[in-house]
């Protein structure tokens, strides 16, 4: 057994770099560079694979929602966790990408497919008007700003009765492909992780990019990145466009899952609800997006089922349950900020750490705890 | 002309509550760099607490009222000390985000204990209507407002002459410099959370008696940006004149225009704003930017 462990642990677990020697700039800056990493992956991919055939539709419905969110949450990460700019306007983004999706197919007709991409381009656009404001304003400044962009975008939602219908539901007509109605909770699934792998993969690959990289730079030093030759504004118009595009994307998405697009789905709760999944996630990673994404979706249907598990010893609870769920999401985020400001990307990293070095306690010449 | 007047009575008095829960933002922005989330949320405390002391333990009013305030301060510390303080220094995300999760817990446990639907609360203002001219207008609202101001003006002279006050001014100026002076800087903080949930309670208090007790007070808490920004983030006169201006704004906009613009009108005097003249009326002009 323990023999056994020491292979797995030091073949497939750990993020070990040892045994693996790069001697070329191209595989050292690879996606996956480590046999490891591929492994984990295909495990990864395999788990997605063979899920929905095992599945529940209450399952499906909640993997469908995760994808969307990770989607969302990558998008939103771009911005917030790789460039550095606070925004508390994701859900009017997301309400442009759904509204736009799905004004396109009722107005104009267009199939489902084309339709997704204008609206994600649309938002991308409205997403950089919305970065101009960045020019000149930073950190919390930015932060009001969205907020009222936010209120701005929600109001005009609800009012401009002609373009959006205002307080009342646009239903959005189902996407179909090769005759196949593809928004029930099985179909939709493949359409939903086909698009959270893509925006990962984008992601990822755009950090490893001369644009990627000047995002970091600004967050990390935005004078430092201006005296080394990073056109500031532009990268900050760009990853609000960017940034835009993927949210507007889980917008429209959610549009043909739901078929039903209304003004309450893109609240400033939402952009909170996105803003807690970075966080909690780990701001700057796009596998902390999907952790986050899955953290925060789940948490909710969790303590419904556990309310509903003890309705019959505790029938009190049932009443009390909406205000558990908001206590929990803020004692969460609390809980996250106070003791791993890195989120759950963190302490997966940590997981594998410990593998790593079992049996020791920490790496030798490091410093425990840190 | 009576319209006008009417208008103007409740926009002045909308506006002092905006400018008492602006004035607690203010406070703990100037202190410690914090923009608080959760402003709208301690109003709501402000509201229920009062409520529990006169309407469910049945305290004379004086009483309840010194009663919430105190309770509103101890709850402040508290928060400070639990979520602020750990957080000190990190960046300006984590602390929006924790504000912003303890609305989320203090929304959770006023609904939690005493439901989501309004109270019935014997309001214990004045309830008779004052003839103003051509106007008619409750009196309780009417009288909300040189209260708001005598509260607002004790905090502005606290600022001025108490040497706890000078101390805050202090520690916003120059952290450092304060600490160097003896100055202990999470005592400042603590104050700083500690005022700023007495101003949002004796803003709840009058909101319990002029409007009444509903878990949507907490709403406010979003109206206060405009306020602040208005008025510049830094400085409680501006907080006044930012909510008496709101306040107003809203009220016209309601009463003249319709259509919901009450309610995105500030968003848009706030763009404005921060496209012009970022640091408000009154602000420091010293600002972010690149």
């Amino acid at each position: 057994m323990s023999r056994a462990w020491r292979w797995l642990s030091s073949q497939w677990l750990s993020s070990r770099e040892c045994g693996v020697y790069h001697v070329r700039y191209e595989s050292a800056m690879g996606l996956r560079p480590r046999p490891a990493q591929r492994f984990r992956l295909a495990l990864f991919a395999a788990v997605l694979l063979v899920f929905p055939f095992v599945a529940s539709s209450y399952w499906l419905d909640l993997a469908n929602q995760v994808a969307i969110a990770t989607v969302g949450a990558i998008g939103l990460n771009i911005l917030v966790g790789y460039t550095g700019q606070i925004s508390l306007g994701q859900g009017a983004f997301m309400a442009v990408g759904a509204y736009g999706a799905a004004l396109m197919t009722l107005e104009w007709g267009l199939p489902w497919g084309p339709s997704i991409v204008l609206a994600c381009l649309l938002t991308a656009a409205v997403g950089a008007v919305f970065g101009l404001p960045s020019l000149r304003l930073k950190g919390l400044y930015l932060a009001i700003a969205t907020l009222a962009a936010q209120e701005i975008a929600e109001w005009t939602v609800t009012h401009w009765t002609a373009v959006t219908g205002g307080t009342e539901a646009v239903v959005a007509p189902a996407p179909r492909l090769f005759g196949q109605r593809l928004n029930g909770g099985f179909e939709f699934y493949w359409l939903g992780i086909a698009a959270a792998a893509a925006t990962a993969l984008f992601a990822a690959n755009l950090f490893r990019s001369r644009t990627g990289r000047a995002f970091v730079a600004i967050r990390d030093q935005d004078v430092a990145a201006g005296v080394i030759g990073v056109d500031v504004f532009k990268h900050k118009v760009l990853a609000f466009a960017a940034s835009s595009f993927f949210v507007g994307l889980a917008g429209a998405l959610t549009a043909y899952y739901r078929n039903i697009v209304a003004w309450e789905r893109f609240t400033l709760e939402t952009s909170v609800v996105y803003l807690a999944m970075i966080i909690v996630g780990g701001l700057g990673t796009v596998r902390g997006s999907f952790f986050g994404a899955a953290l925060i979706t789940l948490l909710p249907a969790l303590i419904a089922n556990a309310g509903r598990a003890l309705r019959d010893v505790a029938p009190q609870v049932a009443t009390q349950l909406p205000y558990v769920q908001q206590a929990v999401f803020g004692v969460v985020i609390i809980l996250f900020l106070v003791f791993e400001p890195k989120g759950l990307s963190k302490l997966w990293s940590n997981v594998k750490d410990y593998v790593h070095v079992w049996p020791f306690a920490y790496r030798r010449g490091e410093s425990h705890g840190s | 002309m009576d319209v006008f007047l009417q208008l103007t009575v409740s926009g002045l008095s909308n506006g002092m509550i905006y400018a008492l829960a602006a004035a607690g933002f203010v406070v703990v922005y100037k202190a410690s760099d914090v923009i608080n989330f959760a402003q709208g949320d301690l109003l709501l405390l402000g509201t229920y607490l009062v409520f529990f002391a006169l309407a469910q333990v049945g305290l004379p009013w004086s009483v309840g009222v010194l009663a919430t305030v105190l309770l509103a301060v101890a709850a402040g510390v508290a928060v400070e000390r639990a979520v602020l303080r750990p957080l000190v220094g990190e960046p300006v995300i984590s602390m929006v985000m924790a504000t912003i999760g303890l609305s989320s817990v203090l929304q959770a446990l006023v609904n939690a204990i005493w439901g989501p639907s309004p109270q019935s609360f014997e309001p214990f203002l004045p309830q008779g209507e004052v003839a103003l001219g051509p106007a008619v207008v409750s009196a309780g609202r009417l009288l909300s407002i040189p209260i708001a101001l005598a509260v607002l003006a004790a905090l502005g002279l606290f600022f001025r002459y108490a040497r706890d006050g000078i101390a805050m001014r202090a520690v916003a100026d120059d952290p450092q410099a304060a600490l160097s002076m003896g100055i202990s800087i999470p005592r400042v903080f603590a104050m700083a959370w500690g005022l700023a949930a007495a101003s949002a309670a004796v803003g709840g208090i009058m909101l319990a008696n002029v409007v009444g007790v509903s878990p949507s007070v907490s709403a406010i808490g979003l109206r206060v940006f405009p306020v602040v920004v208005l008025g510049g983030l830094d400085s409680i006169g501006g907080a006044v004149i930012g909510g008496v201006v709101i306040g107003l704004l809203e009220v016209y906009a309601g009463g003249y225009l319709g259509h919901g613009l009450s309610l995105v009108l500030p968003y848009v005097v706030l763009v404005l704003v921060l496209m012009v003249r970022p640091y408000g009326l009154f602000g420091k002009e010293i600002i972010e930017r690149t």
